[in-house]
């Protein structure tokens, strides 16, 4: 018998949420102060959940590890959010936002959740603008759309291109209100290091407060994970510096399952590595494809030249030049979805086209466009890209077309949870990136945004009385309990194992070694072969990491070295456990490219019959191979087919 | 355009081990930095030869590494977020030095932001000024439609420029009295130009202020040094505003 329970309502797809609703059990306003929640992150799914709840009357313990919750990453997202509201009257429908992501997702992920992000998504755009976000207006004065990857109708919602940012701080502004109330307890500069299960149910959390170095203990009736991506596995990323995995890995080694760790979305449209000093990838806007055509040289000659500086990428003729995305997508061009966008770049940089010095980077001109348009035009569209583009590179994108490579940007993958965003461990919750529900094996631009919200403000808010209900007569968590003692234990014996192994080599050099393996063998192109081979180098990599690295200065004081430490530790062990999934999934499906299942034209192929499934990878211990579950995946409602850009 | 490289610069740092320690300058060299590395790239690069040489890392705040968090809070060789305009420290790159240069990097100094070690404040007061009144008060769920609050397309751009504050303080650290009222009039006025922040614009202008004053920051001067090295380009205009929205809400007490 199976052990995944997804607790997906019976009935029809559109009825499902209400249903469920109706049947979720309510705590009473005088309970809901005796119960306490804890919130680790203060991301749009953080701080919507921690804000909501405290409104309700739990009082709730909030953890961030930046110095203000307002700093989250979801700060850093530019493009937009999506929702089901047919503004523009194009015929946009909640079942239309569904299907397409659904359909972006190469079907991997479930109906009923998807639809109920598609049913909520209107909500979150009233919720926003009744807090002051700025979105974008029309002179009329009603809210501006503009479309996003792909799909066919206008739905997306933007504040310039500072939608994470808007939307956050509005999030912010509620999770304040509650701050000064009381009703939330912020602890910002903390950072989780353990779950605490007592009974089996999840309990509480061991956090280590970075601005003094001490171990602190947090009891709670319920623990709710909104802890954002892993994507920095692979040390570049799009991802801010402190992005980590090890709050999710802490539950995953703690009983939680760990679903398609092997699923992450590589950007096609990031400025390329400059060389080896290079900490951290900067993302330009998925909008800029609207425009912007994409190229590389026909011949090699050029490519020298181009490389050597000899030639400018403007003095280099039209009839000379391989727009590859229109050569073999006629029908999409240049606005072909992330995943087949970035293998596009691969293939040309691995045949040798690649146009900076590197080899790594395709070019991306709006010549056309600013001829077609004027320049003020494309100005107004898109003079902050422009302006960072500049800042970094030293090069004006009016008139030499900007250099870009693929990047890794998000990661689908995340704790399994089921209809109600529970764990498999009772109390244990995961929402926004943290978990795996909704995006499938690839997510469509301006739906993380989304989905970080719906999961905030309008799903866990009632789900979780479900299980609080249940919970009314359990006393205040005691954190002398034994089961805090030893976790703590556990954790202050490996800071002090850290700490004392006195090597010689600081964490970055592991870190950015653990990023190469990941880049080259688990990254945009799979194979059986290179993904058993990175197995055995990030084991390798891993023991020499736990003999040689030096962390210097006190584990009692601020210290960043032994942050980063704690973070790269889990990451090998992710990395591990990316690689198992990528090389179960035989089959390819979206983000995920196996070379031994694709098209005779080198397309990705799906496989259905044996691919649709969730995984759902359960710890086994130190020295065990984790075991593999599977959720199937049903199709009731809409049958999937091979997605086709030609 | 091409990447040069600097042979030789020497960094200037401020180190101090705790919040209650005295700091000092320390000077280190550092070679071979391509003027295409980023500011804090040269700053990681440092940190890593520390490390390899036995000695402790630099303590500095970053995140997100492309100008949006605001964590980033350096003072570099006089200016907040450093030698050039409209960026943060995490923008800056080393084609901004020259070869040879000595750069002096410090703390932001200032009473609200205690320091807690090396180049890290604590910028919690700012947090503060907004948990004080910096939103509108509603709760989750029952709003009106999106659509049933028209905002005019001027007074929605002129709240999106407001809004871009991303909190970094560099407006504080580059005031001789330590004011905050750049950060505080951002917030003041970006609410307060949206019809749905308009109910309660003058309880949260009285609030903010009284906040601001309370954590110890200084009044404001007009001196104009926060507009020009804010990295957000915040007007000194919303200082007015927010000016306007106190005495508004003082005369009506
Ligand atoms: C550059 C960029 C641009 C993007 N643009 C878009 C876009 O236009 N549209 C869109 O829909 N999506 C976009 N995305 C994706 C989207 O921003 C994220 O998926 C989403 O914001 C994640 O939100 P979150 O709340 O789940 O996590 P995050 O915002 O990452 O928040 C994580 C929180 O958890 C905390 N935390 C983490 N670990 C710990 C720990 N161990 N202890 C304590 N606290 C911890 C952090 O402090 C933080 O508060 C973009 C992403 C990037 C990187
Ligand atoms: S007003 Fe400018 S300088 Fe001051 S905190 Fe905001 S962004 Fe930073
Ligand atoms: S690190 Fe985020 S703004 Fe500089």
């Amino acid at each position: 018998m199976t052990k995944i329970k997804t607790h997906i309502p019976e009935g029809p797809l559109a009825d499902k949420w209400t249903k469920h609703k109706a049947d979720l059990k309510v705590v009473s306003p005088a309970n809901k102060r005796k119960l306490d929640i804890i919130v680790v992150g203060t991301g749009l799914a953080g701080a919507s959940a921690a804000s909501s709840f405290a409104e309700m009357g739990y009082n709730v313990l909030n953890f961030c590890y930046q110095d203000s919750p307002r700093r989250a990453h979801s700060i850093a997202a530019q493009g937009g959010i999506n929702a089901a509201k047919n503004y523009q009257n194009d015929n946009d429908s909640v079942y239309r936002l569904f299907y397409d992501t659904i359909k972006g997702g190469d079907y991997r992920s479930r109906e009923a959740n998807v639809f109920r992000l598609a049913e909520v998504s209107g909500s979150i755009i009233d919720q926003s603008v009744a807090q002051g976000v700025p979105f974008a207006r029309e002179y009329g004065g009603l809210l501006a759309n503009r479309s996003f990857g792909g799909v066919l109708v206008s739905r997306t919602f933007y504040a310039r291109g500072q939608t994470g940012q808007q939307l956050l701080l509005g999030a912010y502004g509620s999770l304040n209100r509650q701050v000064a109330s009381g009703q939330v307890k912020m602890y910002y500069r903390h950072e989780m290091l353990d779950l605490v299960m007592i009974d089996g149910k999840a309990r509480g959390i061991i956090v280590r407060d970075l601005a003094t170095g001490e171990i602190k203990r947090f009891g709670a009736h319920a623990v709710v994970l909104a802890t954002g991506g892993y994507g920095n596995v692979f040390f570049l990323s799009t991802n801010a510096m402190g992005s980590n995995g090890s709050a999710v890995w802490q539950a995953y080694k703690k009983g939680a399952y760990m679903s398609n760790p092997a699923f992450v979305q590589i950007h096609p449209t990031c400025i390329p590595v400059h060389g080896d000093q290079q900490s951290k990838l900067t993302l330009m806007s998925e909008s800029l494809r609207n425009d912007g055509r994409v190229w590389v040289p026909k011949d090699k000659d050029t490519v020298e030249k181009l490389r050597k500086g000899t030639v400018k990428a403007s003095q280099v003729p039209e009839e000379d030049r391989d727009y590859y995305l229109e050569r073999r997508y006629p029908s999409y061009g240049n606005l072909v979805p992330r995943d087949v966008a970035s293998r596009a770049a691969k293939e040309r940089c691995d045949a040798g086209f690649g146009v900076n010095e590197t080899g790594k980077a395709v070019f991306l001109d709006f010549k056309d466009a600013i001829n077609r348009l004027g320049r003020h035009v494309v100005e107004a569209r898109y003079g902050n890209l422009f302006q960072m583009y500049e800042k970094i590179t030293d090069v004006n994108p009016y008139e030499e077309p900007m250099m870009i490579y693929p990047a890794i940007h998000y990661t689908m993958g995340g704790l399994w949870v089921d209809y109600n965003m529970m764990t498999n461990i009772p109390g244990l919750y995961a929402i926004g990136e943290a978990n795996f529900s909704d995006h499938g094996a690839n997510r469509l631009g301006a739906s993380a945004l989304m989905q970080g919200l719906a999961d905030g403000y309008f799903v866990i808010p009632y789900t979780i009385g479900d299980y609080l209900a249940d919970e009314i007569q359990v006393p205040r968590i005691d954190t002398n309990h034994k089961a805090f003692e030893e976790t703590e234990s556990a954790i202050k014996a490996k800071l002090e194992k850290l700490k004392n192994t006195k090597g010689k080599t600081p964490v970055d050099y592991f870190h950015k070694e653990l990023g190469r393996i990941m880049w080259d063998k688990v990254g945009m192109s799979r194979n059986e072969k290179e993904l058993k081979e990175a197995v055995e180098e990030i084991k390798k990599l891993e023991k020499e990491f736990w003999a040689d690295v030096r962390i210097p200065g006190d584990l009692n004081e601020l210290n960043q070295e032994i942050e980063k430490a704690l973070r790269l530790a889990d990451f090998f062990e992710m990395g591990e456990l990316m690689a198992l999934d990528a090389l179960e999934r035989n089959e390819s499906c979206g983000g995920h490219f196996r070379e031994e299942s694709k098209t005779e034209e080198g397309e990705a192929l799906r496989d259905d019959k044996n691919g649709a499934y969730v995984s759902a990878w359960e710890y086994k211990g130190e020295d065990a191979d984790p075991e593999m579950n599977v959720e199937k995946l049903e199709f009731e409602f809409v049958t999937p087919t091979q997605r086709s850009y030609k | 355009m091409a990447d040069k490289i600097l042979k030789q610069i020497k960094v200037k740092v401020w180190r101090q081990k705790g919040p209650k320690t005295k700091g000092k300058f320390e000077t280190y060299i550092v070679n071979d930095i391509s003027t295409g590395t980023s500011f804090l790239e040269m700053m990681d690069i440092l940190n890593d030869n520390l490390i390899r040489e036995g000695k402790e890392p630099i303590a500095f705040d970053h995140d997100c590494r492309e100008g949006i968090c605001g964590v980033c809070s350096l003072y570099v060789n006089g200016r907040p977020h450093g030698p050039d305009d409209d960026v943060t420290t995490c923008q800056l790159h080393m084609r901004k030095f020259k070869d040879g240069e000595t750069i002096t990097i410090e703390p932001y100094r200032s009473k609200a932001f205690p320091i807690i070690k090396d180049l890290i404040v604590e910028r919690n007061a700012f947090d503060r000024i907004l948990q004080a009144g910096g939103y509108i008060s509603i709760n989750t769920g029952g709003v009106p439609d999106g659509n049933a609050i028209p905002v005019s397309y001027d007074d929605a751009e002129a709240a999106m420029d407001a809004a871009s504050c991303i909190g970094c303080g560099a407006c504080v650290a580059a005031c001789k009295n330590a004011s905050a009222m750049l950060f505080v009039s951002a917030k003041v006025s970006h609410l307060a130009r949206l019809p749905q922040g308009k109910v309660e614009a003058a309880r949260r202008a009285k609030s903010m202020v009284a906040k601001m004053d309370e954590l110890g920051f200084g009044n404001c001067t007009n001196t104009g040094a926060c507009e020009a090295e804010c990295p957000k380009g915040i007007s000194i205009s919303n200082i007015a505003k927010l000016n306007r929205e106190y005495l508004c809400a003082k005369i009506k007490d």
